[in-house]
């Protein structure tokens, strides 16, 4: 398996030789078979962001019909004056949507990175996002005035879960088409490319059959959005958050060795294909997962991971810290959308895209000034 | 001045390179006859030659007249274009994953338009052509110097890909946060962005032309000085090239080309990358036959996918671009599966 920026690029994750068992600065906290290091840099790094994300939220929750002042939101939350249903259902469920999606994308960025050995994988180019956007389009093209009568069985099908099934589908067909005696990240990525552009042109063409009415609600959806969002968006990507990242966790260890070549990996004897799938599966349904509810935000599991990475300084990604700040970009990016063209309320997704596509472009530069260095 | 006549090989080679050019002319006119002949109304042979030798006014002639001749125009026009773009960037980037639709032209052209309607107030095709000729420009320079920064040679294929997804995906996000602020403008761009040569007036053929035989004409002039180009950078230096010009007068026919086509029939996206690969092993590497050669099977292909998106979605209609993809995509992934897309 060769590393994806091209020949001869070093991965940023593998930049740091030390690995993180080695290191003394963490506290290894053991219960049975089950091990984790405990380090203290990224313990801070973590409460510092959980503080601010809950800040960034209180901030968010501020704007609507009604303005309000962060301590009154606050109030609200504990209190049960005439805010109080403003802010349970309408406002708290928007705001914890964006946060919990922000993290459920950043983790899936940070297995992908791991498991492709290059910073500049993302569950943006598997076939998640793209596969879930052709499915939503479909239902609620399918659902208008336009094909409502033929189609009425697929217009039945909910835009959250169409959503997860598409997204499944997409990863699927990506999965199995790089699948070549074995997974190479290079092979991925393209593929992935590849499989992205054809269900972009199908959703083109499903948005021009539409009615232009649901063809604009499409849009919306199509660019992420956190507009309208209840607490049946929050449960589901809360459960695949409360599931997997336990579940991820465990994994940490077979994430670490698989940074290194495929020899030292099968001799350090960890599973790789079965540890790498695995891994992989876990972010395929954390990034559906949090689609549904939200739609394709973009480039929040790109550049999340990179940027715990560098907070924590760890070797590779850190999957709590990237959660996190993916939580913290997220709702910084909806504050954003809410606030820069007021009264007009852009789709957060526009934002973390406008915001996003430059930091790729940089990254972009950084790791060809590696390879050749 | 006398030239040594050529031996019996070169003659040979040349005989197949003719031979092969005429196959791909004769393939263009059976294309032409089927995309003027083929649709939701069959016109027959008979009532083809009616109509565009002595029009009466009957169904039939207008529906040749008015419908299907300026389509096929355009997809003669685009397909020429975005084929010879394709060969261009591959051949400049040495990357067998070139296109301009994968490069960032595509959206870079969408964007421009879509800006100077619904901020500038621009109403014509022929200002909204100017700009998506602007847009593409900035775009494919833009994707260019960010495979090349960095240092360390040309971009990799990967590298490429990664960067016009990257522009892509900020310009698409520009795009939709215009375009969402005003559904009729919304209207009007879901039918661009899925890419169809059908429903244009005859105008917009015309309209261009000039941009597209600007574009051929470059490309052709630039075709030696790029197969000396693709000895290395060095190489071509110590032959007395001059590099600086010969990019740039590439760079120019791809945008030309590209942002032309893309002004005229939104995303087309595939074209320009699957059809250099069909016609290079007819042609070898020496561009300028591979440039005719793809030229004319870009035009072949275009035309073929249109008659078969009106084919196969009876009563109604299968936008050529999203035909392209579907054909496309499959084509992509096996090159990319067959062996690591080294450097051309």
């Amino acid at each position: 398996m060769s590393p994806v920026g091209g020949a001869g690029t070093v991965p940023e994750t593998g930049a740091r030789e030390t690995g993180a068992t080695a290191r003394p600065d963490g506290l290894p906290l053991r219960a049975g078979p089950v091990s984790w290091l405990l380090r203290l840099r990224s313990a801070v790094v973590a409460a510092v962001l959980l503080a601010g994300t809950v800040l960034l939220m209180a901030l968010t929750m501020r704007l609507g019909d009604i303005p309000m002042s962060v301590a009154q939101v606050f109030g609200a939350v504990v209190g049960d004056g005439p805010d109080h249903f403003v802010v349970m259902e309408l406002r708290l469920p928007r705001a914890l949507t964006g946060a919990l999606v922000g993290a459920a994308l950043a983790l899936s960025g940070a297995i992908t990175q791991a498991v492709a050995r290059n910073p500049l994988a993302s569950p943006d180019i598997l076939g998640v996002t793209t596969g879930a956007s052709v499915t939503v389009v479909a239902v609620i093209v399918a659902a208008g005035s336009t094909w409502g009568g033929a189609s009425g069985a697929l217009a039945q099908v909910g835009v959250p879960v169409a959503a997860l099934g598409g997204g499944l589908a997409g990863a699927l067909a990506v999965y199995l088409l790089s699948w070549r005696r074995g997974l190479d990240g290079y092979r991925l990525v393209l593929v992935g490319i590849g499989v992205s552009a054809v269900c972009t042109n199908v959703k083109y063409w499903l948005l021009t059959i539409g009615d232009v009415n649901d063809s604009s609600r499409a849009m919306v959806w199509i660019s992420g959005s956190l507009n309208g969002r209840g607490w049946e968006h929050v449960v589901p990507v809360g459960l695949a958050l409360a599931l997997l990242i336990p579940l991820t966790l465990l994994g940490t260890r077979s994430l670490g060795a698989l940074r290194f070549s495929d020899e030292t990996v099968t001799g350090l004897g960890v599973r790789m294909n079965l540890a790498r799938g695995l891994m992989l599966l876990a972010a395929v349904l954390l990034a559906a997962t949090a689609t549904a509810s939200a739609g394709p935000i973009t480039f929040v599991a790109l550049a999340a991971p990179q940027i715990a990475l560098r907070l924590a300084g760890t070797a590779q990604p850190p999957l709590l810290v990237s959660a996190l700040v993916g939580a913290a970009l997220t709702t910084a990016a909806d504050l954003v959308a809410r606030t820069a063209f007021n009264p007009v309320e852009l789709p957060v997704g526009v934002v973390t895209a406008v915001l996003g596509a430059p930091y790729l472009i940089y990254l972009l530069i950084r790791v060809r000034r590696k390879a050749r260095s | 001045m006398a030239r040594p006549a050529p031996s019996g090989a070169v003659r040979a080679v040349h005989r197949r390179r003719l031979l092969v050019l005429g196959g791909l002319c004769a393939a263009l006119a059976v294309a032409t006859v089927l995309s003027i002949t083929v649709g939701a109304k069959p016109v027959p042979l008979g009532d083809v030659w009616h109509a565009l030798t002595g029009p009466t006014g009957t169904e039939n002639d207008i529906v040749v007249r008015s419908l299907r001749l300026p389509r096929t125009a355009i997809g003669v026009l685009a397909g020429v274009a975005l084929g010879v773009a394709g060969a261009l960037m591959q051949g400049h980037t040495r990357n067998p994953l070139a296109d301009p639709g994968l490069l960032g032209v595509t959206h870079g052209a969408a964007f421009a338009m879509v800006f100077s309607v619904m901020v500038l107030g621009v109403g014509s095709l022929y200002g909204y052509i100017w700009f998506g000729l602007a847009g593409a420009l900035v775009a494919s320079v833009g994707v260019f110097a960010l495979g090349m920064a960095g240092g360390g040679g040309g971009p990799t294929p990967v590298t490429l890909a990664l960067a016009g997804t990257a522009v892509s995906s900020l310009l698409y996000a520009l795009t939709s946060a215009l375009v969402l602020m005003n559904e009729q403008a919304m209207d009007v761009f879901r039918f661009w962005q899925a890419g169809s040569i059908a429903a244009r007036g005859g105008d917009v053929a015309w309209q261009v032309l000039p941009f597209i035989a600007v574009g051929l004409v470059l490309a052709l002039v630039n075709a030696p000085g790029l197969n000396t180009l693709s000895l290395g950078e060095d190489v071509a230096r110590a032959l007395g090239q001059n590099i600086t010009l010969t990019r740039t007068v590439g760079v120019t026919a791809i945008t030309l080309l590209s942002g032309a086509s893309v002004a005229a029939c939104g995303a087309l996206a595939f074209l320009g990358l699957i059809v250099p690969h069909l016609t290079r092993p007819l042609s070898g590497p020496d561009h300028r036959w591979l440039l005719p050669y793809s030229g004319l099977a870009g035009a072949v292909a275009l035309l073929l996918a249109d008659v078969i998106g009106r084919v196969v979605a009876r009563p109604g209609e299968l936008e050529v671009g999203v035909v392209l993809a579907l054909v496309g995509a499959p084509f992509f992934v096996a090159l990319v599966r067959r062996r690591k897309p080294v450097r051309l």
